[in-house]
């Protein structure tokens, strides 16, 4: 079974307050050039279909909430993508007085086991998303 | 045809049209990468995806009904694999089909959608119940021309209600021609893909009446989808393109016809945009029925007077 969670993660986009620059960059995983389907993926518009959550966005006091929400919708066994600095350790917000508790912290409030994989950068490159959902194939490897 | 029969009819019919429609999931999503320049999903992606979905866990809303949301999709399932025996046995075997299965399988190709329906509003959730009304309004809208598609074929069949009556081919004349691009829209439609995907749309209403669903329950949804991608064109070659003769030739022609037909719902997906609910309506009934009624009088016209071409 874990092979077919490999072969096919399906992947959910969460908005916590980004800039969009990151936002950008995840569409280009669907463009030819890089083309995300290769490896099975790809985008659907509801967290209860979704293998990977794809968080961008610092996780604002108000989207806080409803990431964790999402997060519990999500049905496991389920990823959790943290992509650019923002979503990794709120970048230049940190200590703002908007900020919620930070997307990792957020999601370990609900789940304490729940599958981080980290992807810095401002925004990443597509190839780093792509060595991540690479390295989120290897970790399901050991579920 | 006594009852094991049936039941082992009914068991190969719905495992080899569940592989055929598998593939042609595969197939769907490999030209449209094609059309998109991209390299698309390896070959065993459908089949990854099934099983990926019957490992995880089963979310049901606190607001749903548990029964009803849980079950629609199962009794979907069924009843197009209930078409796909009434269609293999009528194409594989001639003369084992039974007066009037052509209407019958007309029924049972509503109840998939229908089923859509119930799952979407027994689920309990605002979009859904969007997606539901807007599943409801695209029935009512492709129903009509679809059904006067098919009496063309039937009276290019000499009026008779069974399928697989093979006389002339109705799409060889104006009439049939006619009502094969009315059928092939109306299955794009029944299909639920793009231009006529307003029920799932997912940038509006988030998958609409699929949205509650996960696990087990979705991936049945999966497979209800793949067999009508499956059921669907097998229909319009046995009502209007020949169905299958068993000769070397007539086989590679049959799995020509099938693959063209698929192709089209391909294509016609990809160069698309979704239309509005307004727009589709009056497409159907403005535009597709009155020409629907014109295949038909000029059927029939052609019928009395023995002219082949109308």
């Amino acid at each position: 079974m874990n092979w077919a969670l490999r072969k096919s993660l399906w992947v959910y986009h969460v908005n916590t307050g980004a800039c969009n620059n990151c936002d950008i960059e995840v569409l280009e995983l669907l463009t030819p050039k890089y083309d995300i389907e290769r490896l099975g993926m790809v985008l659907v518009g509801s967290p209860r279909h979704a293998d990977v959550l794809a968080v961008t966005g610092a996780c604002t006091r108000q989207a806080q909430p409803r990431l964790q929400e999402a997060y519990r919708q999500t049905p496991k066994p389920c990823v959790v993508m943290a992509i650019g600095v923002c979503a990794n350790a709120q970048g230049i917000f940190t200590e703002a007085y908007h900020m919620g508790a930070g997307v990792d912290v957020a999601i370990r409030a609900v789940d304490p086991d729940a599958i981080i994989v980290y992807v810095p950068g401002c925004p990443p490159k597509p190839e780093a998303m792509i060595a991540a959902a690479v390295k989120a194939m290897e970790l399901i490897k050991t579920l | 045809m006594n009852a094991f029969g049936i039941i082992g009819t009914y068991i190969a019919a719905s495992v080899g049209t569940l592989a055929i429609g598998l593939f042609f999931r595969w197939f769907d999503r490999k030209a449209t990468a094609m059309v998109q320049w991209r390299k698309g999903p390896p070959w065993y992606q459908p089949i990854a995806d099934v099983l990926k979905l019957f490992s995880k866990e089963t979310l049901v809303p606190s607001t749903a009904r548990r029964t009803g949301f849980l079950i629609a999709p199962a009794i979907g399932l069924a009843a197009s694999a209930l078409v796909a025996a009434i269609l293999w046995s009528a194409v594989l075997m001639p003369g084992t089909g039974f007066v009037g299965d052509l209407i019958v399988v007309v029924y049972l190709l509503l109840i998939p959608p229908v089923m859509t329906i119930f799952g979407g509003l027994a689920s309990g959730s605002p979009q859904a119940v969007v997606g539901a009304s807007r599943e409801m309004k695209l029935i009512l809208s492709y129903e009509l021309p679809f059904f006067l598609a098919l009496l063309v074929g039937v009276i290019h069949s000499d009026w008779s209600l069974q399928l697989g009556q093979v006389g002339a081919v109705p799409l060889y004349s104006i009439s049939g021609a006619i009502a094969m691009v009315l059928a092939i829209i109306a299955m794009q439609a029944k299909l639920g893909q793009v231009p006529f995907d307003i029920a799932e749309a997912e940038c509006e209403i988030m998958s609409g009446v699929y949205a509650e669903y996960s696990g087990p329950p979705l991936a049945i949804i999966y497979l209800g989808r793949a067999m009508m991608l499956a059921v669907m064109p097998l229909l319009l070659i046995t009502v209007f393109w020949g169905g299958l003769t068993a000769t070397p030739w007539g086989i590679a022609a049959f799995i020509g016809k099938y693959v063209l037909l698929v192709v089209l719902v391909t294509l016609i997906r990809n160069t698309n945009p979704r239309l509005r609910i307004d727009q589709i309506m009056k497409f159907f009934w403005l535009g597709l029925a009155p020409l629907g009624i014109a295949a038909v009088v000029i059927a029939v016209i052609g019928r009395a007077w023995a002219i082949k071409w109308l």
